[in-house]
């Protein structure tokens, strides 16, 4: 339907496609943040230290439970009142770090813990420290366990960021609503929002699955 | 610029806090409820012999997993009102859960019936089990049993995932959230009562969930118990690898 407010054009198009680039640099980042803050989050919960430990547990717990919008919204409006006007793209990365944080960390987690007790005690035997028995010993075989699952959160974050749209991060949803915005023709421009982020996220699924199958890693 | 937490503007608002909690897991529930029960369907379906009704439910399945939550509700609420079809926001926030989580609950579900032995659904059809008796004893209800915990898991980030309502305006808790700021200016005060609340929400479905498990699932109470046993005894029973949570991820 067209109310006269003009009519999809390949202009709109290309600014849907430049719209991906920033779906893509706000997923790099908040892979790339949320791996590192994963990473140690994955370390807190193997210590010996118990209140280490269990500050994590907190951690992944609190962060699990509260939908990434509300943590946006917090990092991004809750940060303001305090004088720190951060720019959207700064808000949504350190929203998303901390989400990505903790599944991350909780994913990585159970795939250190499945590697059996004799590689630890083995590891023990050769007069390594902690750090060395995890970095050589543990870390490049917990790899090959966990690749499949962070591909595919991998997909989780790329949709992810579509949230960002709400704080005014033009990426590829929020291209989307402006052009609509303009020539309201929901139904069209949604499904081609749609269809890109298919685009983006159906190979990583794939190859998600494909490495499952093909490490045949997870129960045997 | 020096600010204090204020959370005192904030007490006459908790009737309206509530009832927003209330209506995000009413919301919840009923998408649950009737999201499996498609899921299920569409997880028979996808096994189904006839490749077309394989096919579309793998297409369906697939274009929900890798397409936004967000995108699919504007997709759902604006996009069906540019056809004439108008529908009120919760029903449309309501209708895109449902479509989310029934794609999520087909593929868990699935991954259930992959793994009942062939060798069972055989021995059920030798005894001469009806279609359904086999479908209803010896497929799904041991699968069920299997991804129960990956299910809850989904539930919990449907639960999340509603948040996104508040985009369409349905009046769910981070909608309330929205108002709330605006009238009292206290903007990081509300979103950290309204995360809260979340949490709260979260704890309560995981607890109700695992207790609801405690009772369903008889024979795996047993099977623990069982294991507990042969551990005490000094045999070693090994355990499978817990999975990892929510690595096939949620709605977002």
């Amino acid at each position: 339907m067209n109310f006269g407010l003009g009519s999809f054009t390949g202009t709109h198009l290309l600014y849907l496609f430049t719209s991906i680039w920033w779906t893509l640099v706000l997923s790099a980042l908040a892979f790339v943040l949320g791996s590192v803050g994963g990473f140690g989050v994955m370390l807190a919960r193997i210590s010996h230290k118990a209140w280490l430990r269990w500050m994590a547990l907190v951690y992944i717990e609190c962060v699990q439970g509260i939908p990434l919008l509300i943590l946006l919204f917090i990092v991004y409006f809750g940060l303001s009142v305090y004088g720190y006007s951060l720019p959207a793209l700064a808000a949504a990365g350190i929203a998303m770090m901390i989400y990505v944080s903790a599944y991350l960390g909780d994913i990585w987690r159970g795939c250190v813990e499945a590697m059996p007790k004799p590689q630890w005690e083995a590891a023990e035997c050769l007069a390594f420290s902690r750090w060395q028995t995890l970095r050589l010993v543990i870390i490049p075989q917990a790899v090959r366990l966990s690749l499949p699952p962070t591909v595919g959160f991998l997909v989780q974050i790329i949709k992810m960021t579509s949230l960002a749209s709400v704080i005014g991060f033009v990426e590829l949803t929020r291209a989307g609503q402006i052009i609509n915005n303009s020539i309201f023709q929901p139904f069209l421009i949604f499904a081609i929002v749609g269809a890109f982020y298919f685009a983006l996220c159906y190979p990583l699924s794939r190859w998600s699955e494909a490495m499952e199958r093909k490490l045949n890693v997870a129960n045997r | 610029m020096k600010y204090h937490l204020d959370f005192s503007p904030l007490v006459p608002y908790w009737p309206v806090f509530l009832n927003g909690a209330w209506l995000t897991l009413k919301m919840t529930a009923v998408a649950v409820v009737v999201g499996v029960a498609v899921g299920t369907l569409v997880a028979f379906a996808k096994r189904s012999r006839i490749t077309p009704i394989s096919q579309i439910c793998s297409a369906y399945i697939e274009v929900v997993r890798n397409t936004p939550f967000l995108v699919q509700i504007f997709l759902l609420y604006f996009g069906l009102a540019s056809f004439g079809v108008r529908m009120p926001t919760f029903a449309a926030a309501v209708l895109a859960m449902i479509i989310n989580i029934a794609a999520y609950a087909a593929e868990i579900i699935r991954a259930g019936l992959e793994s009942v032995p062939r060798g069972q659904i055989e021995a059920a059809e030798c005894l001469g089990l009806s279609k359904w008796r086999i479908g209803w004893h010896v497929m799904l209800q041991p699968s069920i049993e299997k991804v129960y915990p990956a299910l809850t898991s989904q539930f919990l980030l449907m639960m999340q995932a509603s948040a996104m309502a508040s985009q369409i305006s349905a009046e769910e808790l981070t909608a309330i959230a929205n108002t709330v700021q605006s009238d009292t200016f206290r903007s990081l005060e509300t979103y950290i009562v309204v995360a809260a609340l979340y949490l709260v929400l979260s704890l309560a479905i995981k607890l109700l969930t695992s207790l609801l498990g405690e009772y369903l699932f008889r024979r795996r109470r047993v099977v623990r118990q069982a294991a507990a046993l042969n551990a005490r005894n000094g045999r070693a029973t090994a355990l499978p690898p817990t999975a990892a949570v929510a690595s096939r991820g949620g709605a977002a």
